[in-house]
């Protein structure tokens, strides 16, 4: 009797987790697969070098493999198509920048893709019916399993019993009597199934580590996405920096962005090209970039803005050194701005 | 002096450097060695994790004074 192969999209996350130790225990052959977006928190916060704590920075999928003893394979997708699906959602967003219906369908063709390519026979993952408002219930379910092209080929092992039974469930690949009837918001059935597998080391719940669901970031990017030309063609690199720093908007459209710690001004250091460059002189204060074209006469408000964000923020007069690409090679004496005047620009 | 191919990740951000090794150790033999270098710090607990998961055996992984990291990896399978 051959072995059954089945694909599954693993975040790393208790419930994908499960999902992997319910197809483990039939016998399944599993071959994990992780996508990156490019909105993990979990990646910025190794970029950002502050964490010291391993489990704080691990990578949650390559957790499980090595826990379970099942390959993971990670699948770079923040390409072009990826980065105009989140622009222009067919289903529209959640709450934040989240267009999940969209994402999760893009990435399920791109599994469907990947099992064809790796001799898989199915394709699994650890959703769990009603857990999230957006694409969790049954009839997001089913839109994602039709714009996927998986249908019928996508099973949900963790709720298994309460969906339509699947070909690997039909055609006897797995037992679905054997499988979950978890449904609902409640992690209480999951506990019990990580109690029975004797899996402890619960990393953090699914759902709370990609940015597009935050609600900070969300604002900074459909603010980001309004000052764009309607030709806009989306670039990764636009959309990590609204990761980092504070943002603002003055009143004549010029966009602003400052560290808030030494981190981020590390971090701000690679997007010099393209940007206006400001560091207050003579005080610590913080890097700040402002995208080119800058108009003439931003740049004494911007320079006012690094002042107010400077050790120097007491002083009548500050100078600041500011220039294209990290060239600072023009001054500009300036009084820093008050933060009551600064707030109200705040993205 | 060792045969291993090596590959210089320095300056990726995770996860690209595994993703890198990932591409470079489908192209190796079973029982091949690659050498990588990184210089993020999360490769100190992702590598043993990727390895662990595909069989590999991970050979050495060491830190040196700049924060840069070399691990070695042999590929699952016969040697040779």
């Amino acid at each position: 009797m051959r072995t059954v192969k089945a694909v599954g999209l693993l975040s790393g996350g208790l419930d994908s987790t499960l999902a992997t130790a319910l197809l483990l225990e039939q016998g399944v052959e599993i071959q994990g697969l992780n996508f990156s977006t490019g909105f993990c928190l979990t990646d910025h916060r190794r970029a950002m070098r502050r964490e010291t704590d391993p489990r704080r920075i691990r990578n949650e999928a390559l957790r499980c493999g090595a826990d379970l003893r099942v390959p993971v394979d990670i699948v770079d997708i923040c390409n072009s198509e990826y980065l105009g699906i989140l622009t222009k959602p067919k289903y529209g967003y959640g709450s934040a920048a989240n267009p999940c219906v969209d994402c999760r369908s893009f990435m399920f063709r791109r599994a469907r893709e990947y099992m064809e390519s790796e001799g898989g026979d199915f394709v699994y993952t650890g959703e769990v019916l009603g857990q999230r408002p957006m694409s969790q219930h049954m009839k997001q379910l089913r839109i994602i399993e039709r714009e996927s092209g998986l249908a019928g080929l996508l099973l949900r092992p963790l709720s298994a019993r309460l969906l339509d039974p699947t070909i690997p469930e039909v055609e006897g690949w797995v037992d679905r009597t054997l499988l979950g009837r978890i449904s609902g918001r409640s992690r209480k059935g999951q506990i019990e199934l990580a109690e029975r597998f004797g899996l402890g080391d619960f990393p953090q719940p699914a759902g709370g580590c990609c940015y597009l669901t935050d609600k900070s970031f969300a604002a900074r990017f459909r603010d980001f996405l309004k000052f764009q030309p309607g030709e806009y063609v989306p670039r990764y690199d636009d959309f990590l920096l609204l990761k980092v720093g504070r943002h603002f908007r003055l009143p004549t459209g010029t966009k602003v962005i400052v560290g808030r710690d030494a981190a981020e001004n590390r971090f701000l250091i690679r997007f010099y090209d393209g940007h206006w460059v400001f560091q207050v002189r003579g005080f610590e204060g913080p890097t700040v970039l402002s995208p080119e074209p800058l108009e003439e006469d931003d740049a004494g408000l911007v320079a006012g803005i690094a002042g107010r964000y400077s050790s120097g923020r007491a002083e009548a007069l500050l100078e600041v050194a500011f220039g294209r690409a990290g060239h600072l090679d023009r001054l500009a004496r300036v009084s820093p701005l008050a933060e009551a005047m600064v707030k109200t620009w705040q993205i | 002096m060792n045969g291993s191919a090596s590959l210089d990740t320095r300056g990726l951000l995770c996860p690209v450097p595994i993703i890198k090794l990932a591409e470079r150790m489908r192209a190796e033999p079973p029982g091949a060695t690659v050498r990588i270098l990184s210089d993020d710090p999360g490769i100190a607990v992702d590598l043993p994790a990727w390895c662990e998961g595909h069989g590999h055996a991970l050979l050495s992984l060491e830190e040196d004074a700049e924060g840069c990291y070399e691990g070695e990896v042999r590929k699952a399978g016969p040697s040779g």
